[in-house]
């Protein structure tokens, strides 16, 4: 074994003990290393044990799992079989954790600054100064707006971009050897993701340590990793330098991910090639409409989500509605549907005016007009069956009853690709994906012409929620429903929109068909939005923050 | 911060008058009012009604509301139906049982239910945690009688300490000898009262602990201790807070069946023997106290919780 391997494991076991005794296996057997001063990229969906994985090199399982055999070695020692008091002394020291959602992991009745510094000054590994001082240092390393205040702030008082900073910063305080990154920017926007992305790279680049960084996108991985680690069902499935993987895949399913990623890049953006579809007919339309949340003032709620939108559904064609969280792009979905009545504007349904409120639209105009929900898991009751949840809105929409509703359940389920028999099943017998799935079903039963998808594929893994966009297309060319999609993944929206809408701070900044948008943005805040999504390939980083410099 | 904290005061200040509305409506839709109670059967209708006019009986139903209402903030609870006695005398003879049993109850109770209850929720699924488990859900769910009963039977009859019937002026007593005195009543109602409190506590805390921020900090390698009193307990306060001053609430209001039991002289006994003797003025004027006690309570648990958020503290 050479001294040059910070972190390995052996032929690594992690499983979950069943009550009856019998045992699950999520990681089976892998093997992997961690060289000084690398990154190290771990690669897969939901289920691909990565993170479970990760958590190894600090000795820990999510509660519910067990080491169950090889070994993890961190500096030569193996964790596995250490007592918790043993790994206390190597956590936070020589290995640090950071999280995806740092506005989670952080507590949110202690000032930022104490957290920093608690690990190393409360096992007296450094004084209260000199962890200050060294805190100080990583907030300016890490770019990190007024460094010398910002610890004194309490976490709800920054911004997501600066959390998930600081807790690198938190990570970093003990000089650890080793640093386990699990999805850190995946919660992020994408104007801020690449903000964060450079400072990570920088400081662990600065401090020298060595990083697993565990992530579900390529793209963003190519920017930050030496290696990468493909990893599905708890084994490795290809393993190799950066480069060679994104350019030269070998196993399929790396190639899988490859392509369902919609990589992003110049070449795919001339391959798309959208219809004009300006001149058919308008089913629905937003006019001026302004909307908001909180009491009632003067005729305007005190906080205004949407600003004057217009917006235009046409037949049979899909709009996609991009922004960032807090855009509004949620609201105008909920606008459309009666969720939430404007206080201002017009919303027509086939040139006639709509009722604000849904209370007060007719059932016929309710059922035109469908709302696909992000969350299937929340979204579908999990007392009824498959069955009864798409069998509601054929019950009430179009009567159907008995032999006729189970046939046309049955029609529905194989419509979004499911066999009937799921009609008897409740939603936690499905995954994530067949969830989504009768969701949509759900929506579809009423046979609407306008569907509205709010982040309908944010909640699933890359294949997956490649199929589901897959199975939208199909269903549009098939019963010519009108789409409005709203996400706040480009890529995804680029992959199948016909016009797009560009969302921020609740107005639309830009809109047309999506080659335009796409190949020629006007505006500022589009040009920043497109710039912003990962390439894959190795320096787009650097190159966009360069040219960005230079402008 | 603050317009939240007046906001919730104003609430609660609307609660007690929508209270005493419906205190002063529930004894007025009642067959018979004051006067006929007193003079009973026999009274003649010129009696009766000379007897409401002195009453202010006659009087149209918001005038004599505002009249009761008034007197009761001025400290004039009424007099007595049976007996004649001004309601503030009953109540200065018994309001100190009540409200040494439940202050004692509190301190020793609360202290006791939050470290058994933290404690439960630092090693849950431990042996420790089931048997504490075992004893609150039972304690739960038996009747205040039962475990009264069950207390006297072990402590007076088979131990011979402690007195199963609490008689005696409590004048001139130390500290010592009130809890000595009260010992039975004030036991019965620690285990009601620590049982739903330590529950609650160990829930309110383990919700802390299986939040993100708690995985972070074992990550971070911090010791248990400093987990729990650092990380888990601050945010748990909020919850904790307000179960005690519901459970507080209860001691105040909740004694009936334990002041009866041990027949001693509380104002639970005085409301269920103003019930018994149609003395509606009672009944009113105690309702209310209880009211205004529990609603007070409540508003201190909300303000705790208030105070308790970081978000509200530190504004952005």
């Amino acid at each position: 074994m050479t001294t040059d391997i910070v972190f390995e494991t052996q032929d690594l076991h992690v499983s979950a003990p069943q009550q009856d005794g019998s045992v699950i296996p999520i990681v089976k057997g892998v093997d992997f290393q961690v060289p000084r001063g690398k990154v190290v990229a771990l690669i897969g969906e939901s289920g691909s044990g990565k993170t479970t994985i990760s958590l190894s090199s600090l000795g820990y399982c999510k509660p519910g799992l067990a080491f169950s055999g090889g070994q993890a070695r961190l500096l030569g020692e193996d964790l596995c079989s250490q007592t918790n008091e043993d790994l206390r002394s190597i956590r936070g020291n020589k290995v640090a954790y950071l999280a995806q959602s740092a506005a989670a992991t952080f507590n949110p009745a202690m000032t930022i600054n104490e957290q920093v510094i608690e690990s190393v000054v409360s096992r007296g590994l450094m004084t209260r100064e000199s962890a200050d001082a060294r805190a100080l240092e990583l907030y300016q390393a890490l770019d990190l707006p007024n460094p010398d205040s910002i610890g004194a702030r309490y976490p709800h008082q920054v911004s997501g971009g600066q959390l998930q900073r600081l807790m690198a910063a938190m990570a970093l305080c003990g000089k650890p050897a080793l640093l386990v990154l699990d999805e850190p920017t995946t919660a992020l926007d994408v104007t801020t993701q690449i903000e964060v992305l450079m400072a990570f790279k920088k400081v662990i680049r600065e401090e020298g340590t060595a990083a697993i960084y565990v992530s579900h996108d390529l793209a963003v991985v190519a920017q930050i990793a030496d290696y990468v680690v493909v990893l599905r069902d708890g084994e490795v499935k290809e393993r190799g330098p950066t480069a060679a993987i994104i350019n030269h895949p070998r196993h399929p399913y790396t190639k899988r991910l490859m392509a369902a990623a919609s990589p992003w890049s110049a070449e795919t953006l001339s391959r798309i090639d959208t219809e004009d579809v300006t001149h058919r007919t308008t089913v629905a339309e937003a006019v001026n409409v302004s909307a908001g949340y909180g009491i009632t003032w003067n005729g305007a709620p005190r906080f205004k989500a949407l600003e004057s939108i217009d917006m235009t559904i046409r037949k049979g064609s899909t709009v996609g509605v991009i922004g960032e969280s807090g855009s509004g792009k949620s609201t105008l979905a909920r606008v459309v549907a009666g969720l939430l009545p404007p206080f201002d504007g017009d919303l027509l349904l086939d040139g006639r005016q709509l009722e604000p409120s849904y209370r007060r639209r007719t059932r016929h105009e309710l059922q035109r007009i469908q709302f696909v929900y992000q969350m299937a898991d929340t979204a579908l009751n999990p007392r009824q069956t498959v069955g009864d949840i798409i069998g509601r809105p054929l019950e009430f929409y179009l009567g159907l009853k008995g032999k006729e509703k189970r046939a046309r359940v049955d029609e529905l389920l194989t419509l979004v690709d499911l066999s009937p028999e799921f009609a008897s099943r409740h939603p936690d017998a499905l995954s994530g994906g067949q969830k989504q799935r009768v969701n949509l079903a759900r929506s579809l039963a009423a046979e609407p012409e306008v569907l509205l998808c709010d982040e309908v594929t944010s909640a699933l893994d890359t294949i997956v929620a490649g199929n589901v966009i897959e199975l939208l297309q199909r269903l549009q060319k098939d019963i010519g429903v009108s789409i409005v999609f709203i996400s706040h993944d480009l890529s995804t929206v680029a992959s199948f929109a016909d016009e797009i809408v560009v969302m921020n701070q609740g107005k639309i900044v830009e809109r047309g068909p999506t080659k335009q948008i796409l190949s020629d943005p006007q505006h500022s805040y589009t040009q920043l939005l497109i710039s912003s999504v990962p390439e894959m390939r190795q320096g787009w980083l650097e190159d966009t923050l360069a040219s960005r410099g230079s402008q | 911060m603050f317009t939240l904290i007046l906001k919730r005061m104003a609430i609660g200040f609307v609660t007690i008058c929508a209270v005493s509305i419906i205190i002063f409506l529930g004894t007025k839709v009642l067959p018979g009012d004051a006067a006929q109670i007193r003079l009973g059967q026999e009274a003649t209708p010129e009696n009766l009604a000379a007897l409401r006019e002195r009453l202010g009986l006659d009087l149209p139903m918001w005038q004599q509301y505002w009249n009761w209402l008034n007197a009761f903030v001025h400290g004039d609870l009424g007099k007595s139906l049976a007996g004649d006695a001004p309601v503030n005398e009953l109540i200065a003879d018994r309001y100190k049982n009540t409200l040494i049993v439940s202050v004692l109850t509190a301190a020793v109770g609360v202290p006791i239910s939050l470290i058994l209850g933290i404690t439960a929720a630092m090693f849950p699924g431990s042996s420790y945690d089931r048997v504490l488990t075992l004893v609150t859900v039972s304690l739960v769910a038996a009747p205040e009688f039962f475990t009264a009963t069950l207390l006297v039977l072990i402590f007076v009859f088979w131990l011979g300490i402690g007195n199963a019937v609490v008689i005696g002026s409590i004048d001139g007593k130390s500290f010592w000898e009130l809890i000595q005195h009260f010992a039975l009543p004030i036991g019965v109602m620690c285990l009601i009262v620590a049982s739903q409190l330590i529950r609650m506590t160990r829930a309110a805390v383990l919700n802390v602990m299986s939040s993100p921020y708690i995985e972070m900090a074992i990550l971070k390698g911090l010791s248990r201790q400093r987990i729990i009193l650092r990380h888990a307990v601050p945010n748990a306060v909020g919850p904790i807070v307000n179960i005690i001053a519901l459970n507080l609430a209860y001691l105040v209001t909740g004694v009936i069946v334990v002041e009866i039991f041990f027949a001693y002289s509380g104002l639970a006994t005085l409301i269920v023997q103003g019930v018994q003797t149609r003395d509606f003025v009672v009944v009113q004027a105690v309702g209310m106290l209880f009211c205004a006690a529990y609603v007070v309570l409540m508003l201190i648990a909300d303000i705790a919780a208030i105070l308790s958020n970081p978000r509200l503290r530190h504004p952005k």
